[in-house]
């Protein structure tokens, strides 16, 4: 399963409030949510001196490049990694197949904690893009692409 | 896959440069990325090897203005062209909107061309995808070398289908980003079109 194709405000929101959370919840310096294409959708922390989009797309080329590896050795998805620094730890989490949980924390917290708090905002994640994909497959939103025109996409690439 | 944010108000879309190695797909993107203003871009990355042979991908983040007020972002990924990295390329292929596939035009890489055209059929069929149905361009590159094969070799062994197709030297720049609009322009038809 690649990562989610849509996000909508309401679930942007809550995913966002679910992250912070988090954040507080398990004395983490940063938290981010990736699809597993490494597209980033929500962040809380101290994110401002991060380079999230890269961060996003290597932590996503990290999770595919485990992923190769359970298949060789015919294990389902290693749901979870932890990288441990000199200052700061990572800690990944598959949430629900479809996304990335990345908590990055230092010595005000510990493995154990960040492992706690991470079970239940999954869970939580979950839920969310239950809804999402419900939402959706409703169509109950009017989508962008129905109404971009050729001359929209023409127009951008006018020099 | 697409990803589209109605929130932040942004269009996702991932391109992959496929081809043989040392073919200039980073090349491409270190010329795309010399040329775009620093606030259309983000970092780009290279996981090479110690002799800069990539060897997971390259990454290189792009902004290409607006559509009805959403953003239109672009990730732009290399494969490792190399043979012996077939399992990385697969990876990387998970959840493409669209591809090119640069082509080495030196007569010597005909045979090289040809098997990666085959394993990038075959790695986006094993991921759930058809290239017939994919936006898909080609860039024959290295147009500029004195031993480059004729364009009408070319275009008949590497493009049966007859897709859309440019000439390039990516060292200096020539048809780069021709190629990389043709591509990101396919693939916002196709968004539109599927929805």
């Amino acid at each position: 399963m690649s990562g989610p194709d849509v996000m909508f405000p309401e679930e942007q929101q809550q995913m966002s409030l679910v992250c912070q959370r988090l954040a507080r919840d398990a004395n983490a310096k940063a938290v981010l949510l990736i699809g597993r294409d490494g597209q980033p959708i929500a962040e809380a922390g101290d994110v401002d001196e991060l380079d999230v989009t890269s961060l996003s797309s290597l932590t996503a080329g990290n999770v595919a490049a485990t992923g190769g590896i359970s298949k060789i050795l015919r294990e389902k998805d290693f749901t979870s990694q932890f990288h441990e620094g000199e200052k700061t730890h990572v800690h990944i989490t598959l949430v629900g197949g479809r996304a990335i949980l990345v908590v990055l924390f230092d010595e005000r917290s510990s493995l154990g904690l960040v492992r706690l708090r991470v079970k239940k905002s999954s869970d939580e994640m979950v839920r969310l893009f239950d809804q999402v994909a419900k939402k959706a497959a409703a169509k109950s939103q009017p989508s962008i692409l129905t109404e971009i025109t050729d001359s929209d996409i023409d127009n951008l690439f006018n020099d | 896959m697409s990803f589209i944010n109605y929130s932040s108000r942004e269009i996702n879309c991932k391109l992959v440069y496929y081809g043989p190695g040392l073919c200039g797909k980073t090349t491409n993107l270190q010329y795309i990325y010399q040329k775009t203003s620093p606030d259309a871009k983000g970092k780009m990355i290279s996981l090479a090897t110690e002799t800069e042979r990539t060897l997971f991908f390259d990454f290189l983040p792009l902004s290409l203005g607006e559509i009805r007020g959403f953003k239109t972002r672009f990730h732009l990924y290399t494969v490792p062209g190399q043979v012996f990295y077939d399992a990385s390329r697969k990876l990387i292929l998970k959840g493409v909107d669209g591809v090119v596939f640069v082509a080495d035009s030196q007569i010597e890489r005909m045979e090289a061309n040809i098997e990666s055209l085959e394993n990038l059929r075959l790695n986006l069929t094993e991921q759930g995808y058809d290239l017939d149905k994919l936006p898909y361009v080609i860039q024959y590159n290295k147009r500029d070398l004195p031993n480059a094969a004729p364009m009408d070799q070319l275009k008949g062994v590497l493009n049966p289908t007859k897709v859309p197709e440019f000439e390039a030297c990516a060292t200096s720049g020539v048809g780069v980003f021709d190629t990389l609009k043709a591509v990101a322009k396919a693939v916002l038809t196709e968004l539109k079109r599927g929805s």
